[in-house]
């Protein structure tokens, strides 16, 4: 793209020599601003993405802060020594007296025990935690998190539990972090709380009621004791409603379970009033489900829109065939393999090495097929696809042969991993959310390199007119080349974001290639802005039609339905006007 | 106007092909039928039954290729959907050989084939009555390809979805059948599709005779379809064609209905490779989803490509060569086939877009360079 300019200096340079000094004043001053706004776009991007990494890394900093709390307090040894001296059946009230002493730092004993990991030395009576290093038992203080060498199993006795322990031990974990300084933590404890309140929680949550500060830990707080309230048998009806209608609110599975079961009670306002709330409940949920499945339809629609939007460049603009097109896509997809088996420490950075690098691989390549090959084809549309449809079955096979035929694994980031929880019906996956705005992000800066640049310029006026353009001075055959570069690297960012959702094969493009020259054909050939609504519209409508008819025939449905659809308008949803169609 | 004397003489020449090509063929069939059936098996001259399968197969695939040729180097309609038309009459046949095993599947069922015993159905499901009935089966054959060809060609020729377009509609056409025929619930066998056939009217799918016999009528077949699809071209149907072929604006002002040649052509091309897979499933001795799979398809184009499209004998030629090739290249190497093809594709594109046919002529054409002079000022 830096040669650009070069090209449109040479190309003005020539229009001066020829004297044509008006024509060359009017366009030179227009040139100049558009490639300007390109790079402050360019730019933009560039801090946009710079934010979001830093939010990324920012929120991921802040979660292991809690594991590193340490040593007990002195009081307490007496109690952990009495551990491993009563029996199994009376380990209960020890537990007990702990919690009741403790903090935070008695959280890694809790949880060790609750795992069935908690060991004791027998010579003097230290608590140790058995771990597995290298596929053999070793054992580490609980909470030094020191390996203590050279401890046989002999050696050390298993301090046994059972599952009324493990309830209970579930429980003060939770009521422990209910204490907890981070209220991400308290939030996760509370709902951990939610679906087995007994006394004891009770009691606890009641006593921090009035004192948390957090308003959203607040909110569930008050939905448990609310719960709690609902089930209370002896209390006044009225109370009880008001607590059901509380919780009419919440869309927590744990919820919907209890006033579930209020329904099935012989008091029949109770009954009446439970039943109001869920199918409150159960509205709110359907709409969240729809949203679900609208952003599911929307992600299809980007993977679709990425996969197509190369294809829209090199078959709708330039009106060549290519149906090597999807193993571009592959050819993206292996690069980002390569690229994090380079770099195998920095798995979150290697992204950003990838796509630069995928853009490279795939462009090269389309280039290299398009000097080689499609240039002495011109104008014999069916010769082509037949000689690029060989390429495709090379590239496949080189793969194949480099890579061996299975399919590769191609790690997330971290910061693209997890996903974003609205409430506890709906969550969107991070790498989802993240193609998504990546598909959008490429598909603006393409429309921008077409629109306002001066390799756009060239090649809008080659695909009008290509004689004329030739008569004006653009170097046809040029352009050609770069054109084809610009949508077999497209192609290849693709497989940058396709290589985060699917397995990396070398059937990758197979998959893609047919929808995406559906996509194309059904916006309307060298129509780009048609290719975008193609792309959402087909993604949603597959997305729509899955729960009905199932995955493979929702996917044959709209096959069919674009067929038809052709049948019915040729030219797709926005077909090109005037002479550039025919 | 030079480009239309030069396919009134290819026509002219490809016409004189067809009788040495039905005597050779036929010649060529009568032998290796008489070797695998009288010669003792450790003759010089013995041609085994596997070569007899291997041979029928490939006149199934040259009968594909006839039909792929007829629609391509005759009407300049590239269909990369004749992989559906050719494994839907493998399907009606497949049905019939399947309804033949009867009792005699693992589960032991006299109506239902097994997969749908495994599949716990209880009744046949619709499309599969009549199936049993040889006469209906080959009816079959016939018709449903050629309603699907006629119901998508009489939507897209009429609208004028043309050129590449056409082509990746017919693609669409095959990869949705795929989809749909992969789907155990349509009632085809899913994913394994129909095997473990029995016998065909009465005589076991393993006996030698069978073989050779199934492997004479495909001969017999392609013959008989060289020289009706000869006789159409030729006939003033055919030169309408062909004028669609170059300029299709142009036939429809002087008045010709393009759409409804287009249309019948399409069907009759569509029957021929039904046909061919009906021929196809018997010999192979299976039938599965994998027969639409689109690069199937696209391989018939480069059968017709190699052999030299607008002629009929090229498509054939073609067919024979590269599957023997593949043949040979997946036995000895099979990581290189792909390679070979692939590299198929580009070369013959680049290089040699009449095909072996056309290079043969313009050998000819060299050597005697007066009377090409003549005839084509």
């Amino acid at each position: 793209m830096q040669r650009v300019p070069f090209s449109t200096r040479t190309f003005l340079l020539k229009l001066r020599k020829n004297k044509e000094q008006a024509h060359q004043q009017e366009t030179l001053p227009l040139l100049i601003p558009w490639s300007m706004t390109l790079r402050h776009f360019i730019a933009l991007c560039c801090c946009l993405f710079g934010l979001l990494s830093l939010q990324a890394y920012s929120a991921e900093s802040s979660t292991p802060a809690s594991l590193s709390v340490n040593q007990p307090p002195a009081a307490l040894a007496p109690l952990m020594l009495k551990l491993t001296q009563v029996k199994y059946s009376k380990l209960l009230p020890v537990l007990k007296a702990i919690e009741a002493n403790s903090d935070e730092s008695m959280l890694p004993l809790f949880r060790t025990m609750m795992n069935g990991d908690l060991y004791f030395i027998k010579a003097n009576k230290q608590l140790v935690q058995r771990i597995e290093v290298e596929n053999q038992d070793a054992y580490r203080g609980i909470f030094s998190q020191q390996l203590i060498a050279n401890l046989s199993e002999q050696a050390v006795s298993k301090i046994k539990v059972n599952n009324r322990l493990r309830g209970y031990l579930r429980n003060a974990i939770a009521r422990i972090q209910l204490t907890s300084h981070s209220a991400e933590v308290r939030r996760g404890a509370v709902q951990a709380l939610l679906s087995s309140l007994d006394e004891d929680t009770v009691a606890t949550l009641e006593r921090l009621y009035s004192s948390e500060s957090n308003t959203k830990v607040k909110e569930e707080m008050g939905l448990a004791l609310a719960i709690n309230t609902a089930l209370q048998t002896e209390l006044p009806n009225s109370t009880r409603i008001a607590a059901i209608e509380r919780l009419s609110g919440s869309l927590e599975t744990t919820v919907r379970n209890k006033l579930n079961q209020l329904t099935y009670q012989d008091n029949p306002d109770i009954k009446a009033a439970a039943q109001a709330a869920l199918t409150k409940i159960t509205q709110r949920v359907e709409r969240f489900g729809f949203l679900n499945q609208l952003f599911f339809g929307l992600s299809l629609g980007s993977v679709l829109l990425l996969a197509s939007i190369g294809l829209a460049i090199t078959f709708g603009v330039m009106g060549v065939i290519n149906m090597a097109h999807g193993e571009m896509i592959m050819l993206g997809a292996y690069t980002t393999y390569v690229v994090q088996l380079m770099m195998p420490n920095y798995i979150d950075y290697s992204i950003w090495v990838a796509i630069p690098a995928a853009f490279l691989v795939s462009a090269l390549v389309g280039i290299l097929i398009e000097r080689l090959v499609i240039r002495h084809l011109h104008g014999r549309p069916l010769e082509t696809l037949l000689a690029t449809f060989g390429i495709s079955l090379i590239l496949q096979q080189l793969v194949r042969t480099i890579f061996s035929p299975l399919n590769r694994q191609v790690s997330t980031p971290s910061w693209m991993s997890g996903s974003w929880e609205i409430n506890p019906v709906l969550s969107l996956t991070m790498n989802r959310l993240y193609i998504l705005a990546f598909s959008l992000l490429v598909f603006f800066a393409l429309v921008m390199v077409l629109k306002k640049t001066s390799l756009g310029l060239n090649v809008r006026a080659v695909s009008q007119n290509r004689n004329m353009a030739k008569t004006m001075g653009v170097k046809t055959n040029w352009i050609d080349a770069m054109t084809f570069g610009l949508g077999s690297g497209i192609a290849g960012i693709a497989g940058v974001a396709l290589s985060q959702l699917t397995n990396v094969g070398p059937n990758l493009g197979q998959d893609y290639i047919i929808n995406s020259f559906m996509v194309v054909v059904f916006g309307g050939v060298g129509n780009l802005l048609g290719t975008l609504v193609a792309a959402f519209s087909l993604g949603i409508a597959t997305k729509f039609l899955e729960p009905m008819t199932g995955a493979v025939l929702s996917t044959i449905l709209v096959l069919v339905f674009i067929i038809l659809f052709i049948q019915k308008r040729p030219k797709g949803l926005f077909p090109q006007k005037g002479r550039a169609a025919e | 106007m030079s480009s239309i004397t030069q396919y009134f003489s290819a026509g002219r020449t490809s016409g004189k092909h067809t009788l040495p090509f039905v005597i050779i063929l036929l010649a060529v069939t009568a032998l290796a039928c008489l070797s695998n059936l009288y010669l003792a098996s450790d003759s010089a001259l013995h041609v085994s039954t596997y070569s007899i399968t291997l041979l029928g197969k490939y006149l199934c695939y040259a009968m594909l290729a006839l039909a792929v040729d007829i629609i391509w180097g005759y009407c300049g309609i590239l269909s990369l959907g004749h992989g559906a038309f050719f494994a839907l009459g493998g399907y009606a046949m497949g049905m019939y050989l399947m309804r033949q095993i009867g009792d005699r599947g693992a589960y032991g069922n006299p109506d239902l084939p097994d997969f749908m015993v495994f599949l716990g159905w209880q009744q046949l499901p619709w499309f599969w009555h009549g199936m049993d009935q040889f006469w209906f089966a080959m009816i079959m054959v016939v018709l449903v390809p050629g309603l699907l060809a006629f119901i998508f060609g009489w939507l897209a020729f009429r609208s004028r979805v043309t050129g590449v377009y056409l082509s990746i509609m017919t693609q669409a056409l095959t990869y949705a059948l795929l989809l749909a025929f992969f789907r155990n619930e349509m009632g085809f066998g899913g994913n394994n599709g129909l095997t473990d056939f029995k016998d065909i009217v009465g005589f076991s799918l393993q006996a030698d005779t069978t073989r050779v016999s199934l492997f004479a009528i495909t001969a017999l077949m392609l013959a008989l379809v060289f020289v009706i699809s000869r006789k159409i071209l030729s006939s003033r149907f055919g030169k309408v064609v062909l004028a669609i072929r170059d300029s299709e604006s142009r036939a429809r002002f002087i008045g010709y209905r393009t759409d409804r040649y287009k249309v019948w052509l399409f069907v009759f091309s569509a029957v021929i490779a039904g046909i061919a897979g009906a021929l196809y499933v018997p010999q192979v001795g299976i039938i599965n989803p994998g027969e639409f799979s689109p690069i199937n398809s696209i391989e018939m184009v480069i059968w017709v490509a190699v052999g030299g499209r607008g002629t009929l004998i090229g498509a054939v030629i073609g067919a024979l060569l590269v599957n023997y090739a593949k043949t040979r290249f997946t036995a000895i190497l099979p990581e290189a086939w792909l390679f070979a093809l692939g590299g198929l594709f580009v070369l013959v594109t680049l290089y040699l877009p009449k095909g072996i046919v056309g290079l043969y002529t313009q050998l000819m054409e060299k050597r005697r360079p007066q009377p090409t002079k003549e005839s084509n000022a």
